[in-house]
């Protein structure tokens, strides 16, 4: 097959290249430039946007000799994850722009591209198995990544390729290091590419500015304070909160009411949720009968909880099998069917519309 | 993937190393001597070089003592409008201004960015003709009565889209205010007639690498009156203008590239124009919709050619360049989008730009250059591929927004 592989400059995306080339496919390397400023050149965590970024995944695919093209997705990026990321803090929900980009960028703006220049498929370097054109986790758990993947339909995943789902983080770079890959111990991106520095409540100030509102408690109804911007809180949130309540008991984010600017605190009693309600949902496979019992991931490391999906509305009601906190508005709300032999599969997902 | 022997069409961007180069340079690499030096090893490194030296000058129509060897096209840019820049304000604190034409070489445009931001410089930008060219009216405007002018730059040859400016006129209109003129002629050794003595500018960025020779490896040619203040110091080589240690045997090279680019230039240039035209003419029969870029094929200037003769830069509208590129260079085609900055993102061409093009036109165009390797097969090759690729490309640049 052609197969163009997506070169982020990372580790995981090298050896994702290398084993496309070692499987026989006639592979194409291209680096995405996501940043409009080219000359961003930075240590520490890495992001995917730099020049050294761009260099290093060069220098990977000179070396397994495969043709290498810097695409410039920053226009493309910019509208739809950026500025989409910034809009949905400011309508006062949380969203998850890695899961965005797939969605808009890598499987769709990239894949178009790739298609109509005569590729097959694309390559990338998440950690997923996706096997018979089902989608499941990593078997590094700590590593999965099907969770910012579940957003993709079996168009997108039958031209997708992510040979790093059998292996283990560990093994990844004990590969790239016998191959000599000088990204061999790069270290890995933990932040938002586009906010490196990883302060994302400074990014949202420069974007939107001070916007301030009422800091509500509802354990005792009263106004404790006043925040910048609604946009500096999550839902579940407990540090930061910049007040100090009388008795003592930690206080979380309950909610954000953007119109009026209000960001309502409460006791972890109050925080819990047992049930969310969504979007319409995205199925990875054939659209499941409904209803249906499964598990939900709710947020990008968060951990399983059973529940029971039913239809409501054009959405979902998600009944959660244990209360949860920090359920926020635009997050994905990603199903699994477990399988601990071959992975838990993905199903689908749906944003978070409300949670109670 | 790639086809086993690629079809070189980017002799722009460099072209291949000439046999008498390789040998010669092979055999200088071999012997001890620093240039510098007093003992017979040196003497005969000093030889070697100031022989390189001459036969440059002669070559080119300047003296030996103005063939200053630097590392390269972007040095000698660098060390001509810095240089002249300094020296002249130095001479007359009011001479802040730089005119300039905005087609120039990156390694012109950033050094007189360079200077705007750092040195108090003003930039005066030079009208363009839509064929890139530069007039003597244009110039003359700029300049005024160049009391404030420092320094004047316009290219002999652009190298993205090859138009030929007069530079004689150029640089006679300079003078008539008293502002020296550089040039920028990397693109046009070999291809056109340059002689730095009878065209009368002040300076002159010519490299090896785009005639034969080697890379890193260049000259900037000084007028013997120029003032330039260095940008290298150390142990005042080339007249105190470029310190450093002489790469003799890039020098040595170099030599025999420019004599060999000069002395084959009339045979090379009519073979280079003949093979251009076919594939333009080619390209046009086959990608109807083609447009040519910067001056007509045929076009003249007083000098000559007013147009490179191995230059064919064309526009394919509805389809980008960097698409176009990689689907040629997976059919064994090497060509150029024109410039690409250090990440390898395809910016709209700051030239096809500043001649006036959209931002589409811009980035939809290629450019394919001819040099002394370059055969009716290449040409072939090309005209065989290039209406399915550019109808591929416009399938895949339909997405973008």
């Amino acid at each position: 097959m052609r197969v163009l592989a997506a070169m982020s400059g990372g580790v995981d995306s090298a050896v994702a290249a290398a084993l496309a080339v070692d499987a026989g496919h006639d592979v194409t390397g291209v680096h995405l430039a996501l940043s409009p400023d080219r000359q961003t050149l930075r240590s520490g965590a890495r992001g995917c946007c730099s020049v050294e970024d761009a260099h290093d995944a060069r220098r990977v695919a000179d070396e397994l000799g495969i043709p290498f093209y810097v695409w410039d997705m920053a226009d493309r990026f910019r509208e739809d994850v950026v500025e989409d990321f910034v809009a949905e803090y400011e309508a006062g929900r949380t969203p998850n722009p890695c899961l965005r980009c797939n969605e808009k960028i890598k499987f769709s703006a990239v894949l178009d591209r790739a298609r109509a220049l005569g590729f097959d498929a694309v390559v990338t370097g998440h950690h997923a198995r996706l096997v018979d054109g089902e989608l499941r986790r990593s078997v590094d758990a700590a590593k999965d990544q099907s969770y910012v993947l579940g957003v993709l339909t079996p168009e997108q995943l039958a031209a997708a390729m992510f040979p790093l789902g059998d292996m283990t983080k560990d093994r990844v770079r004990q590969i790239a290091a016998e191959r000599g890959f000088a990204v061999a111990t790069k270290a890995d991106s933990h932040d938002i590419c586009f906010i490196p520095d990883g302060d994302t409540r400074g990014f949202l100030a420069r974007k939107l500015g001070s916007r301030p509102g009422p800091l509500v408690d509802a354990a005792t109804g009263t106004t404790v304070g006043e925040h910048d911007g609604t946009y500096g809180f999550t839902v579940g949130q407990r540090r930061g909160l910049g007040v100090s309540v009388g008795d003592q008991r930690p206080r979380y984010v309950l909610s954000i009411e953007p119109v009026s600017r209000t960001v309502t605190i409460g006791t972890a009693d109050q925080a819990g949720i047992g049930e969310v309600l969504t979007g319409p949902p995205t199925w990875t496979g054939t659209a499941p009968g409904l209803p249906f019992d499964a598990q939900v991931q709710l947020r990008a490391h968060g951990t399983p909880v059973p529940c029971r999906v039913e239809s409501a509305g054009g959405g979902l009601r998600i009944s959660l099998g244990s209360e949860q906190r920090g359920v926020a508005a635009g997050q994905a709300a990603v199903l699994y069917a477990p399988d601990a032999e071959r992975g838990d599969r993905v199903l689908g997902q749906a944003a978070v519309a409300s949670a109670d | 993937m790639t086809h086993p022997e690629p079809v070189y069409l980017d002799h722009a961007a460099t072209t291949p190393v000439l046999p008498e180069v390789l040998a010669a340079m092979t055999e200088q690499l071999g012997r001890v001597g620093n240039a510098s030096s007093l003992h017979a090893s040196g003497r005969s490194a000093r030889r070697a070089a100031e022989q390189a030296r001459e036969r440059i000058a002669e070559a080119l129509g300047a003296r030996p003592s103005e063939v200053l060897f630097t590392g390269g096209g972007t040095e000698s840019d660098n060390l001509a409008v810095k240089g002249l820049f300094w020296a002249r304000r130095q001479a007359d604190p009011r001479r802040r201004r730089i005119v300039v034409s905005p087609a120039e070489h990156h390694a012109v445009l950033d050094s007189v960015e360079w200077l705007a931001k750092h040195e108090d410089a003003e930039v005066t930008w030079l009208r363009v003709e839509p064929s890139g060219r530069v007039t003597p009216a244009a110039l003359a405007e700029a300049l005024g009565d160049g009391t404030d002018v420092a320094v004047a730059s316009v290219m002999w040859a652009n190298n993205e889209i090859g138009t030929v400016s007069d530079v004689a006129e150029l640089a006679a209109t300079a003078h008539d205010v008293g502002v020296p003129l550089h040039t920028d002629a990397v693109q046009a050794v070999g291809q056109v007639l340059v002689d730095f003595g009878a065209t009368g500018v002040d300076a002159l960025t010519m490299t090896g690498h785009k005639l034969g020779g080697p890379m890193g490896a260049g000259v900037l040619l000084l007028r013997r009156e120029a003032e330039c203040t260095p940008l290298l110091h150390g142990g005042g080589q080339e007249r105190d203008v470029r310190s450093g240690t002489l790469d003799v045997a890039a020098i040595v090279g170099l030599g025999a590239a420019v004599v060999a680019a000069v002395h084959g230039r009339v045979e090379r240039a009519t073979e280079l124009a003949r093979l251009r035209d076919r594939l333009v003419a080619g390209v046009m029969e086959q990608v109807p919709d083609a447009q040519l870029n910067g001056a007509p094929l045929d076009d003249v200037v007083r000098s000559g050619p007013g147009r490179l003769p191995g230059n064919a830069h064309l526009s394919f509208p509805g389809a980008e360049g960097d698409a176009l590129l990689m689907l040629l260079d997976a059919k064994g085609i090497e060509c150029s989008t024109g410039s690409a900055c250090s990440a390898g993102v395809a910016r709209p061409s700051h030239v096809l730009t500043a001649v006036g093009a959209d931002p589409d036109r811009a980035r939809s165009s290629l450019r394919f250059s001819l040099g002394h390797t370059s055969t009716d097969a290449d040409v072939d090759a090309l005209l065989e591929v290039i209406a399915p690729v550019v109808e591929r490309a416009r399938r895949a640049g339909m997405g973008r927004r």
